[in-house]
């Protein structure tokens, strides 16, 4: 066989009931790109760890630390994930469902204020 | 296996046509995809629960950087340190997944099993590491805390260093309060001290840092996320010696890494939001 490592391969057969070709075009930039992504993650978390021991507001911290979440979360997604790279009814079908989650973050905060708990509800 | 990349009536034009996945990827691909939107969903639903209790009991909530102050070796409370440790393990366990799929795709099967074998080792850090998270959970303060017949728990400033570093400064012997409030009026704490009992550490009755619904919370979440973990590093090691007993590079490719990569990273995803809602905000 020739040697792996001067060849890269054009793609794969994906062996399931299509057996269909699936392109593959190595980059080597590609791992320039892991790398910077894992710098991202971490400067943003040491950011997070740092900023949660400044005295902002509360409301201005939470809001931010949700938002580096958002972002952090992304990276991770579309780097690691690869979904950056994919087809956009694939990551469609992956992120839209989300919307559903939004609103049942906002029905479920406004339900939970109207629990019937009493206010050291230990018991 | 047939050779045919078509069938013979694929429709190449149209995604939607037949014959082929719409979305281009193998069926393994597309249905790890959708298996973590599903799991995405329970774990959102766990964290929007544990939102909600909090919204709504906000003001008695426990500080989280009084509850996770432990650091190896180290006797000072050091809050969010070792979860912030714990987080880069896991990103870093993230990393070395990754180059294992790209080596993967330049058909490196040496660099995938050294990639792998760190990404496991990762994992193992990781699990331990919230092992002893749980141990100091569970195991508490030397002191602990006070518990009222009706419930509320009244700390001692000892335990409550957020309170100092918002220049708080408490005497010892006072106490604080559910809402978070210094007691200094003696007569207050002697009526207190004579009907309380003391408690140590958190587990499914007690809860010595605060509400028992945060004990709760935070062992089903991050017990369900460890579980998670756990089986992801149960999996890794399957693929690994699949790895080193050459069952890829025997295959001609090695997508099996990277759907396995898929479900590493959805747990280290996870890890990122469960990590954002228990400690920072």
């Amino acid at each position: 066989m020739a040697d792996h490592k001067h060849e890269t391969p054009h793609g794969y057969y994906t062996g399931d009931m299509h057996n269909q070709f699936v392109p593959e075009h190595y980059d080597p930039k590609n791992r320039g790109v892991i790398w910077r992504t894992f710098w991202i993650l971490l400067i943003i978390t040491i950011g997070e760890v740092a900023i949660a021991f400044t005295s902002l507001s509360k409301e201005l911290l939470e809001v931010i630390f949700i938002t580096l979440t958002v972002v952090k979360a992304y990276f991770i997604v579309a780097f690691f994930m690869h979904l950056k790279h994919e087809k956009m009814s694939l990551v469609y079908s992956i992120l839209l469902p989300f919307i559903l989650i939004v609103y049942l973050i906002a029905m479920c905060l406004t339900e939970a204020n109207y629990l019937n708990l009493w206010d050291t509800m230990f018991k | 296996m047939a050779a045919e990349a078509t069938l013979a009536h694929e429709n190449s034009s149209n995604p939607w046509g037949g014959g082929k996945s719409p979305f281009g990827i193998s069926w393994g691909k597309m249905m790890m995809w959708f298996f973590l939107v599903s799991d995405a969903f329970t774990f959102s639903s766990l964290i929007i629960a544990y939102g909600s209790f909090r919204h709504r009991l906000t003001h008695i909530w426990p500080t989280a950087n009084d509850v996770f102050t432990h650091f190896p070796f180290v006797h000072e409370h050091l809050p969010l340190a070792y979860v912030g440790l714990m987080t880069f393990i896991l990103i870093m366990s993230s990393v070395t997944m990754v180059l294992a799929v790209d080596a993967g795709h330049r058909r490196d099967n040496k660099s995938v099993a050294v990639w792998m074998g760190l990404t496991i080792i990762g994992g193992f850090m990781f699990l331990g590491s919230q092992a002893w998270e749980w141990y100091n959970f569970i195991s508490g303060t030397p002191d602990g805390a006070l518990k009222m017949p009706t419930g509320e728990i009244y700390r001692f400033p000892e335990n409550a260093p957020s309170l100092h570093a918002k220049g708080i400064h408490a005497p010892d012997w006072a106490l604080i309060s559910p809402e978070h409030k210094v007691i200094e009026d003696k007569a207050e704490i002697a009526r207190i001290k004579a009907v309380a009992q003391p408690i140590h550490g958190a587990n499914l009755t007690d809860n010595e840092y605060g509400h028992p619904l945060f004990a709760d919370f935070f062992f089903f979440i991050t017990g369900f996320h460890g579980f998670h973990v756990f089986s992801g590093v149960v999996i890794n090691i399957i693929i690994f010696f699949n790895v080193l007993s050459g069952v890829y590079s025997r295959r001609g490719h090695y997508e099996q890494i990277e759907k396995t990569g898929l479900y590493w990273h959805f747990v280290d995803l996870v890890w990122v939001f469960v990590f954002t809602f228990f400690y920072l905000v």
